[in-house]
């Protein structure tokens, strides 16, 4: 009997339970009803979030609405961050969401984290980084290398009300980070650290700094120590930089010079910071992509419904095919960045190799911010040029997602090492 | 003194397709084909905002008066997804949560204010709660009837579209909205009340609560154990949209105005 006659006749009764009903049309069945072997597995995809994501997620999308969106343009023009806002951030959990309930952490899961970042991006991608920073670099190199003493004391104060920064960058050592030049000398109890730290997002804000010296520059990069570096040892904020995107978020010159760090400061062992320095910065890049995706999202969300307003030639722009066919294009682009990023953060969870992806993820999702934003623009005419309206921002800050936390081409370096080293062996 | 016992209410929705949270304030709704609702199918849903307001100041209360409030307990009526909106409460504060679990099948389980406050009478005895508050009106049905019908059939006093509220021992004084003005009562414990816009301004529930909020208990009950009869009363005939606003004209002065009147017949 052939599957379409089989429709037409009374149903046998696993079809009926199935929920294939006769009619004119052939109703969607499941798998198993089919197969008749309820024994195969059916995962859930990318969509699919736990209750507690979804409402996190919600609730961050309203804050972000409600308390972040009216602000956006004044930051921007001062290029820095409203107190209330980032006192926001703190009271609601968003600077510790994986840290543990202990520490005043609201143990989420790092899937939480992305979608809070992306959320935050999506409205302002300078707050959202500045809660990724804090999440994904500063909360996880403590939660995975500091001792216990480290973490009672600096976690809670990370949840609650400190802003921590990452200091790895300097002058002479971008990509190349672990040429870094700042020494950390060791006396009798503690280390003394001197150089110069650049490109430090959050460093005009921190009270906490993690820093990368080096122990012993004759060991080359085994000597690269991570330092708990907290403001008062003597940390000084040299010149804060001047940016083309993401202004509110700050972005400064550090000075070290010859500030006492006591040696229970040092964080996890001498000599494996540039190892803690890799593995974070694997993570960061999932996080970055978030960014990017919520970046592009945001942007796409102000201009489409602009060109179902807009009317040139008798009609709404946004009804020619042309420019539909460009919106899809965004759309699409933006489905495969985020179920990139999505995919890199729970194979992160499940405790899989996620470098590779990570590093596609951040590469794909940075490209794709970057064009839809510039699009963004585009669908708006004239008015998304000038300042009134936010997707110019949007096209501004998407710069910075090619260059920091690894650079595009350190992504695609990344990438072909593993993937001829598969085809090496 | 005795001890509050608060429970608050998510006050019913015109369940079309069995949603007893309400379709999100901002979503552009539409009237659904058979011209019996609005669409709801795939429609963004969340707490009704009154009751957001409601959730605030029961946990306020809690705040400010500690120990004298033993417990908050969230109750909604309706099918599974409607702990969405229970599990939304439990993370701005409440300590328990009640889910009276309705089958949205058709449409005679449709739920309507006089089976919510029957449904809440039960919980209330159930609980032993003696203050209760509701949403003034769900935006869906915009029915303001449930708290007013509870309080009748519990026998209770009743504070509706209160701004403000004060307990003091057993004595609980309610500012009120009124077309007139503000009106100020002086009632005692037991007491429904229902909240207005201006009562409070409902927190985001942060991160570490809903994180928090699945460890909380939510008790699953059914219309059946509670022996209470939930069919309607009333059968919705049909709903349409409004009618189309039809541009106006702009007038130069006060004459062309009077002019334009009389021509219309107004004047």
């Amino acid at each position: 009997m052939s599957f379409t006659s089989c429709l037409k006749t009374k149903l046998p009764t696993f079809a009926r339970r199935a929920g294939i009903y006769v009619g004119s049309k052939p109703r969607f069945f499941t798998q198993t009803a089919l197969l008749r072997n309820a024994s195969v597995p059916v995962y859930p995809s990318l969509h699919t979030l736990t209750e507690e994501e979804i409402t996190i997620r919600d609730t961050v999308a309203k804050f972000a609405q409600e308390k972040i969106l009216p602000k956006v343009q004044e930051m921007d023009e001062k290029e820095s961050l409203d107190k209330e806002i980032l006192n926001g951030l703190f009271d609601q959990g968003f600077m510790g969401v994986e840290t543990q309930g202990k520490y005043g952490g609201a143990e989420g899961s790092f899937m939480s984290v992305i979608l809070v970042v992306e959320e935050l991006a999506k409205v302002d991608p300078s707050i959202s980084v500045i809660c990724d920073v804090q999440n994904t670099l500063v909360n996880t190199l403590f939660l995975k290398y500091g001792n216990d003493a480290i973490k009672e004391k600096y976690l809670p104060q990370l949840a609650a009300n400190k802003v921590g920064c990452f200091c790895l960058s300097e002058v002479g050592a971008g990509s190349d980070a672990f040429s870094l030049k700042t020494r950390a000398e060791k006396k009798d109890g503690y280390y003394e650290l001197t150089g110069s730290k650049m490109w430090i997002t959050n460093s005009y804000e921190a009270d906490i700094f993690l820093v990368f010296a080096n122990i012993d520059f004759t060991q080359k990069h085994r000597g690269i120590t991570c330092f708990v570096v907290e403001k008062d040892f003597g940390v000084q904020v040299a010149k804060k930089e001047s940016k083309l995107g993401i202004r509110a978020s700050s972005t400064c010159t550090l000075n070290f010079d010859g500030v006492k760090v006591p040696e229970e400061n040092v964080l996890g062992e001498l000599g494996k910071g540039y190892k803690y320095a890799i593995e974070i910065l694997n993570e960061g890049r999932i996080g970055i992509s978030a960014q990017m995706i919520g970046l592009a999202q945001g942007a796409f969300d102000h201009a489409l419904p602009y060109t179902l307003e807009r009317e040139q030639f008798g009609q709404h722009v946004g009804e020619f095919q042309g420019m539909q066919f460009q919106f899809a294009q965004i759309a699409t682009d933006i489905e495969a960045a985020r179920l990139l990023t999505y995919n890199a953060a729970r194979l992160k969870q499940e405790g899989k190799n996620f470098v590779m992806e990570a590093a596609m993820a951040k590469l794909f999702s940075s490209r794709v911010a970057e064009n839809a934003a510039s699009k963004a623009i585009e669908f708006m005419g004239g008015v998304g040029f000038t300042r009134d309206y936010p997707v110019e921002k949007y096209y501004r800050d998407a710069k910075i997602g090619s260059i920091y936390e690894g650079t595009s081409n350190i992504q695609l370096q990344t990438i072909a090492k593993l993937i001829v080293n598969k085809y090496k062996s | 003194m005795s001890k509050l016992r608060i429970l608050v209410g998510m006050v019913a929705k015109f369940l079309r397709l069995g949603c007893k949270r309400v379709i999100d304030f901002a979503v552009k709704i539409r009237v659904n084909q058979s011209k019996t609702g609005v669409e709801t199918a795939g429609i963004k849903h969340s707490m009704n905002p009154f009751d957001e307001i409601a959730v605030e100041e029961a946990v306020k209360l809690k705040e400010k008066l500690k120990d004298r409030v033993s417990e908050v307990i969230a109750v909604s009526f309706g099918p599974q997804k409607v702990q969405e909106v229970l599990r939304t409460a439990l993370a701005m504060g409440a300590d328990r949560a009640v889910h009276v679990d309705v089958k949205d099948d058709n449409a005679a389980t449709n739920l309507q204010p006089l089976a919510v406050a029957k449904l809440f009478k039960a919980v209330v005895e159930k609980e032993q709660s003696n203050l209760v508050i509701l949403g003034k009106q769900a935006i869906d049905d915009d029915a303001s009837q449930t708290g007013q019908m509870l309080a009748g059939l519990l026998n209770w006093p009743q504070a509706t579209f209160a701004s403000k509220v004060e307990i003091e021992g057993d004595n609980v004084k309610v500012t009120r909205e009124v077309d007139g003005g503000m009106e100020t009562i002086s009632t005692k414990l037991p007491v429904v009340v229902t909240a207005d816009l201006r009562l409070n301004e409902p927190r985001f529930a942060t991160l570490p609560n809903i994180m928090k909020a699945k460890k909380k208990p939510l008790k699953v009950l059914t219309p059946q154990e509670l022996n209470i009869d939930i069919s309607p009363r009333l059968e919705t005939l049909s709903v349409t949209e409004p009618p189309v606003r039809v541009g106006g004209t702009k007038v130069a002065s006060v004459d062309e105005l009077i002019k334009k009147l009389k021509e219309v017949g107004v004047l």
